[in-house]
């Protein structure tokens, strides 16, 4: 068992929600009669699960709870979930920066986060006091920076202004030599956010090359926090999935990453009624797009080839004539070409009413679209595409994703990049 | 096993631990830190202006020659029969360190908020290394002080040194570790409550005048001396002027009352700010 660097056991983290400030006394107080009585804090009995969808129900939430993991020693660990779920806070107790309310953490060797670079810089002071100082910021002593000096400078690719006060620096060449301070830091656990990652795509993919090299030459330790899942797949070998405060998921990286997607599924009904980006007169309004996987589940991806169907709810204001009406479903690429679409009058579609709440229905038994992400554009008229005639009208109604699936039946998946697949056959004679 | 394993670890973190539990040696670690933090402060103060470090010697000379003009002429508070310069200068000098450990220790949590919520690195460096330029600043002064002494000196001034000399330096710590403590109790306390900001403000001016800066304390009536004689700092720059200038009223139990009080303070000061460091991050 000694080759766990990091045990992260019943760690819990309690926020105080609204404003701070006020009131704080009389709680503080009320804590404190608690405690000289032995009995329990009045406050931490009533947090409730950290769901930012739902009001408040007490004044405290629970940002982590009852969070327990352990941590090999060359491990790369990912961290996922949606905004909110608790990456950062966690990320913040192990670098402690705060400290948990209940809990505890343990730890072998330095932890160092990769990208909170130039922390504490000066700038009026020149690029070599500032190494010193932000090297002994994040926990160098002076002579470990003096025997890493040159190659930080030599990283930094700044050996020329190195007696120049930093405020001459360009932002860039700022976060360079922060970075490269914090890269030749050599912690036995490295804490990287990609969500944090300051700097242009270069950098970035600068900061992720450390990371990789950190983690496979040096058998050090690397928590990674990403909302991509294409670079948790590639660069962790493990992965545990964070969802309101609590770690729901704790598995090698693909079943992490397979997990937490099918999770995010839930959210995929589209709320209309407050799009102000439309058009039309408003006498009908669509109020939700929903898209159903083969399996009949809502979700916003799907694959080439699957069958799928989309369901649109609309409601009315007035009283609009059945027989002129329209409904056209249209697909997008990202460049706004329009790929294909359904129009009701063309498919002779019979709408015998318009209720004051209604839905429509679309199947696809075989999406010939190619693996890539497309828009859906909804369209209702009253007789006739002019304007005049316009009901509603929204673009970009629901993004949807296509990943490459088996449309041809061949075994194995078609190419990705927006198009359009047009059943057919190819023989060679 | 367990009990094996759990020697291994080199970091435990866990919520709120014992109010005794300072880590020093923790800080002993990052005492490079504090070298450069103090470097930071000397080197910056006086970037990109033209006197530079001469500024450190005009503040404490245009006090003094305003308190001569306000105090010492207008107002005729006598001075023990010391020259004004000297007896001015010495209680500005001293006050200012005082205030200087005060002012810059009170608000460290509020100005590093920033640099705290990012990485971790013992907080109490930050008002440490703000003690230590403080005193760099007050040697600049002291300097300044003595110029001024040798003057009168040579002049023929009969001032005296006192056999007090040799506790100049354990003044100057006292000094330095009432105005740390008193700071190290603010800056947690202004975390929460900013309340207290506002009172700092005036209250370090108002403290002045409660103490023998201005006056000498033989100056005071029976009533009031009272009170002055309950403000440690009265004690320290009694004891600073009758080591330098030879009037002065120190007392034994006035310099032990000081010296508790100053351990108190600094104990108090350093187990609040312990446990506020923790958890300012979320309520600052």
């Amino acid at each position: 068992m000694s080759d766990v660097v990091l045990h992260v056991e019943n760690l819990s983290k309690q926020y105080r929600i609204g404003e701070i400030g006020t009131g704080t006394l009389s709680h503080d107080l009320k804590r404190w009669w608690a405690q000289m009585r032995g009995k329990e804090d009045p406050f931490s009995m009533v947090g409730q699960v950290n769901d930012r969808t739902k009001k408040a129900e007490s004044d405290f939430v629970w940002a982590l709870k009852d969070i327990d993991f352990k941590v090999k020693k060359g491990e790369v660990l990912g961290i996922i979930g949606k905004n909110g779920a608790g990456k950062s806070t966690l990320l913040k107790l192990i670098s402690r920066v705060t400290a948990p309310t209940t809990g505890s953490i343990k730890a072998r060797g330095r932890i160092a986060s990769l990208l909170e670079v130039g922390t504490g810089m000066h700038p009026e002071m020149t690029a070599r006091e500032n190494i010193y100082l932000n090297g002994a910021i994040l926990g160098m002593t002076k002579k470990e920076i003096a025997i890493k000096f040159d190659e930080i400078v030599d990283f930094a690719g700044c050996a020329l202004y190195i007696d120049t006060p930093v405020k001459r620096y360009s932002s860039g060449m700022r976060v360079r030599l922060g970075f490269a301070v914090a890269a030749f830091l050599e912690p036995e656990i490295l804490i990287v956010d990609e969500v944090l990652a300051v700097g242009d795509a270069e950098f970035q993919k600068k900061a992720i090359g450390k990371m990789k090299e950190v983690s496979q030459g040096g058998g050090r330790t690397v928590l990674f926090v990403s909302h991509n899942m294409g670079s948790i797949r590639t660069l962790c070998s493990r992965a545990i999935v964070l969802n309101q405060g609590q770690l729901v998921y704790d598995a090698p990286a693909d079943e992490a990453v397979n997990f937490y997607l099918t999770t995010q599924k839930e959210k995929a009904s589209i709320n209309l009624e407050n799009r102000t980006d439309r058009l039309g007169n408003g006498k009908l309004l669509f109020t939700n797009i929903t898209m159903f996987n083969k399996n009949g589940e809502v979700c916003t991806e799907v694959v080439s080839g699957d069958n799928i169907k989309l369901m649109i709810e609309y409601r009315t204001k007035a009283d609009i004539m059945a027989n002129r009406f329209l409904l056209g479903i249209t697909f997008w690429d990202k460049d706004e070409h329009r790929l294909l679409g359904f129009s009701t009058d063309e498919m002779g579609v019979e709408i015998k009413r318009l209720e004051k709440k209604g839905n429509f229905t679309l199947e696809i038994p075989s999406l010939s679209l190619r693996g890539g992400n497309y828009d859906i554009k909804l369209v209702a008229t009253e007789g006739g595409t002019q304007m005049d005639n316009m009901l509603d009208n929204i673009a970009g109604a629901l993004s949807i994703s296509v990943l490459p699936g088996d449309f041809w039946n061949v075994g194995r998946p078609n190419r990705s990049g927006s198009m359009v697949i047009l059943n057919g056959l190819v023989k060679h004679v | 096993m367990s009990k094996v394993t759990t020697k291994k670890w080199d970091l435990i973190i866990e919520p709120q631990q014992g109010l005794l539990d300072v880590n020093f040696k923790e800080i002993w670690n990052y005492r490079d830190l504090l070298f450069l933090f103090v470097k930071r402060d000397v080197v910056t103060v006086y970037k990109q202006t033209v006197l530079g470090p001469i500024w450190f010697f005009v503040q404490p000379i245009m006090t003094m020659l305003v308190y001569i003009v306000v105090f010492g002429n207008i107002a005729g508070i006598p001075t023990d029969g010391i020259p004004k310069p000297l007896f001015y200068l010495s209680g500005i000098i001293i006050w200012n360190y005082f205030s200087e450990c005060f002012l810059k220790t009170s608000d460290t949590f509020t100005v590093n908020q920033d640099m705290f919520g990012k990485v971790y690195f013992p907080r109490l460096i930050m008002p440490l290394s703000k003690v230590v330029s403080g005193l760099i600043k007050f040697f600049i002064q002291f300097f300044l002080f003595i110029v001024v002494y040798l003057y009168f000196l040579v002049d023929g001034v009969p001032v005296q040194l006192g056999v007090e000399l040799l506790l100049v330096p354990y003044f100057i710590v006292l000094m330095a570790l009432l105005g740390l403590g008193f700071g190290l109790i603010f800056t947690s306390m202004t975390t929460k409550y900013r309340d207290l900001k506002f009172l700092i403000q005036f209250g370090v001016q108002l403290l002045m005048y409660a103490t023998p800066i201005i006056y000498p304390m033989s100056e005071i009536p029976e009533k009031i001396r009272y009170f002055i004689f309950f403000n440690p700092l009265s004690h320290i720059v009694e004891g600073f002027k009758l080591a330098f200038l030879g009037q002065g009223s120190l007392t034994t139990s006035g310099l032990l009352y000081s010296s508790v009080c100053t351990l108190i303070v600094l104990i108090v000061g350093i187990l609040i700010f312990n446990k506020t460091e923790k958890t300012f991050v979320d309520t600052v």
